[in-house]
């Protein structure tokens, strides 16, 4: 199994006049088709760890390497290249643009990409749509979709691309039980079937018990004890 | 890139009403400079026109731009010589023959030689200074518009007699005198010789009315004792805008200082470079205005989708896919607003052309606004527009490129 991502003593620290420690010296590996869950009570900077693992923000200090490449040294460009083409994301609110229906949602990363034609990428939009349970709402823009729809639509949009690594921040986190079963289970299938690297911030000690790996999160701090292991 | 150009629209066509008024801005900006530039174009044309119908395009007189050498200059390598007495130089062009032998084998259009010099006209006891011009009236007639300014006789008129001369109205008002008297015209050097009246003239410039007088080109010389001599020679060329080249040849060949038109009405030339810097001044500020509307919607745009500039940074678009995204918003407003400022301008430049009015300013009459149809006006409109609007687009895009989507994410979850 390959190290997908590899992080030595990544550290980031909030430069206000009082100095706010967000995540510290965390060093971890996450090899390739592992599902794994960040966990740890609220404000113990589990989501900052998964966005310096998905480049939207930038440690202060400590390596982060992704695919073997080193990303402290990549330049703005080189890093939203990289989210591109190797990482999706789900966060806990939909983030779908409202302007576009379902399928023209999916289809922007893989036409920012450009490397499909427009008949492939909406063809391949519309397999992700039907795939995932929502081949009756191709058209619809998110404001006709149920909250549990479209949280699938965003699952289906970070899949766009084919990426290896999907970065799910609370992605249940504002839907019912029935629509979280749903869309966790799918996660579940990424990483079973597809073999897709998985990492989710989760406070559901339920769902982190079905992942096969989690990392408990003090204070910024990898935690020794593991509570629900 | 068509995705971000898709995404743009979609922004700016959900602000319909905010997007109408931005573009509105700019078409009303890029409208009526078209049209004041139509207008001022039109009117420094029409004056331009009229200068070069009216005066020499080239006019060549016996001066020189610098003092002749004297010759004991070129032959003493001395620093200074003081105290020379210059000899007295037979005055008026050198060799006219020559000179004007060479200026018809090339020159491209007309030209009149004549000679003119000072003198009194007398009548019944009264006198006017004057400036006897004597002339071919076959050439001047080309060279000259004083043909159709006759209120009495004609010019051609001068041809009829061996002794006659046309004059100023106003100058024979002040002599008395009038169409077939006889005046008597002295030169400077006072010889006098009687001619007959055979046309009057009014140009409306008082100044030449007063005191201009036209005789056969060899009475001059026998007035002035100056056989064969000529000190001034008009040209009228086929194409105007040729003429400081042409100047320059002459000057180059001659010695005698030719003075294009452009040359001679330098003041004028320099006022009307001021007036289109003014002009320009006023577009460019217009078009700043209509910025600010520009400004103000990418700015509202920028901060209502904060949420999705979030969302395309997490999905792989850089800061400069953002800028771009925003820029291009600012610009298609702009685009959109010249292309409609182009309407604009084209209807009000066309209600201006239709416009008739009568003033009445010394005979000559105005009776439509003068207007030049130039699609340089409308490429310079638009330019300062998309110009505008780009720096408009800029400003908040390069703010809203450089947010942070963690802070947003966050803010939203």
């Amino acid at each position: 199994m390959n190290d997908l991502v590899v992080t030595n003593k990544l550290t980031r620290i909030l430069p206000e006049t009082v100095p706010v420690t967000l995540v510290k010296d965390v060093s971890l590996t996450v090899g390739e088709g592992e599902f794994v869950a960040i966990t740890g009570p609220s404000g113990s900077g589990k989501s900052s760890l998964l966005y310096l693992l998905g480049l939207l923000d930038q440690p202060t200090g400590g390596t982060l390497t992704i695919d073997g490449q080193d990303c402290g040294v990549m330049s703005e460009a080189e890093r939203a290249r990289l989210r591109l083409e190797k990482m999706g994301f789900v966060f806990q609110f939909h983030f779908l643009l409202p302007e576009f229906s379902a399928r023209d949602n999916i289809a922007i990363p893989m036409r920012k990409l450009g490397k499909l034609s427009r008949a492939e990428i909406d063809e391949r939009a519309e397999s992700l749509l039907v795939s995932l349970g929502l081949g009756d709402h191709v058209h619809k823009l998110p404001s006709q979709l149920s909250g549990g729809q479209r949280q699938r639509v965003a699952v289906a949009r970070s899949l766009a691309n084919n990426p290896a690594l999907l970065l799910a921040d609370e992605p249940t986190g504002s839907l019912d039980s029935k629509s979280s079963e749903q869309v966790f289970s799918i996660l579940e299938m990424l990483v079973r079937e597809q073999g897709k690297t998985v990492i989710i911030v989760t406070h559901d000690l339920e769902m982190a018990a079905r992942t096969d790996r989690r990392i408990h999160l003090v204070d910024g701090m990898l935690a020794e004890a593991d509570p629900a292991a | 890139m068509r995705l971000i150009l898709d995404i743009a629209l979609t922004h700016i066509l959900g602000r319909g009403r905010q997007t109408l008024v931005a573009v509105i801005g700019v078409a009303v900006g890029v409208g009526f400079s078209i049209a004041m530039a139509a207008l001022m174009q039109g009117g420094q044309d029409d004056f331009v026109e009229q200068l070069i119908d009216t005066m020499p395009h080239v006019q060549v007189t016996d001066e020189r731009r610098t003092p002749k050498r004297q010759p004991a200059e070129d032959a003493f390598a001395a620093v200074e010589i003081s105290g020379l007495r210059p000899p007295d130089d037979r005055r008026g062009i050198v060799n006219p023959t020559a000179a004007t032998a060479w200026l018809r084998e090339w020159l491209p259009g007309l030209f009149s030689a004549s000679l003119r010099t000072q003198g009194v006209v007398r009548y019944s006891g009264r006198e006017a200074g004057a400036s006897i011009i004597g002339v071919d009236p076959a050439t001047e007639s080309a060279v000259s518009p004083i043909i159709g300014d006759f209120t009495e006789g004609s010019f051609a008129a001068l041809v009829s007699g061996g002794n006659n001369i046309v004059m100023g109205d106003r100058m024979a008002e002040k002599l008395g005198a009038g169409i077939g008297d006889t005046v008597f015209a002295v030169s400077s050097t006072g010889l006098s010789r009687a001619f007959k009246i055979v046309g009057l003239f009014h140009t409306g410039t008082t100044a030449r009315d007063e005191s201009e007088a036209y005789v056969l080109l060899k009475n001059a010389q026998i007035v002035s004792e100056r056989a064969n001599a000529i000190n001034d020679i008009r040209i009228k060329l086929d194409d105007p805008y040729a003429s400081p080249a042409v100047a320059r040849r002459i000057e180059a060949e001659l010695g005698y200082k030719a003075v294009a038109w452009q040359e001679a009405n330098e003041g004028i030339m320099e006022a009307f470079i001021v007036r289109n810097v003014i002009m320009y001044t006023v577009v460019a500020a217009i078009m700043l205005v209509a910025g600010f509307g520009i400004f103000n919607i990418i700015s509202t745009i920028t901060h209502e989708k904060a949420r999705d500039i979030a969302i395309m940074k997490s999905l792989g678009f850089s800061q400069g896919d953002m800028q771009r995204m925003f820029v291009i918003e600012g610009v298609a407003i702009g685009a959109a607003g010249s292309g409609f400022g182009w309407m604009l301008g084209f209807a009000l430049t066309l209600a201006l052309s239709s416009i008739r009015f009568e003033l009445d300013a010394g005979g000559q009459e105005i009776t439509e606004l003068p207007i030049a149809w130039s699609t340089l006006h409308y490429a310079i409109a638009s330019s300062f527009a998309l110009g505008s609007a780009a720096v408009a687009g800029y400003l908040p895009a390069r703010r809203a490129a450089r947010l942070n989507p963690v802070d947003i994410i966050r803010g939203a979850s």
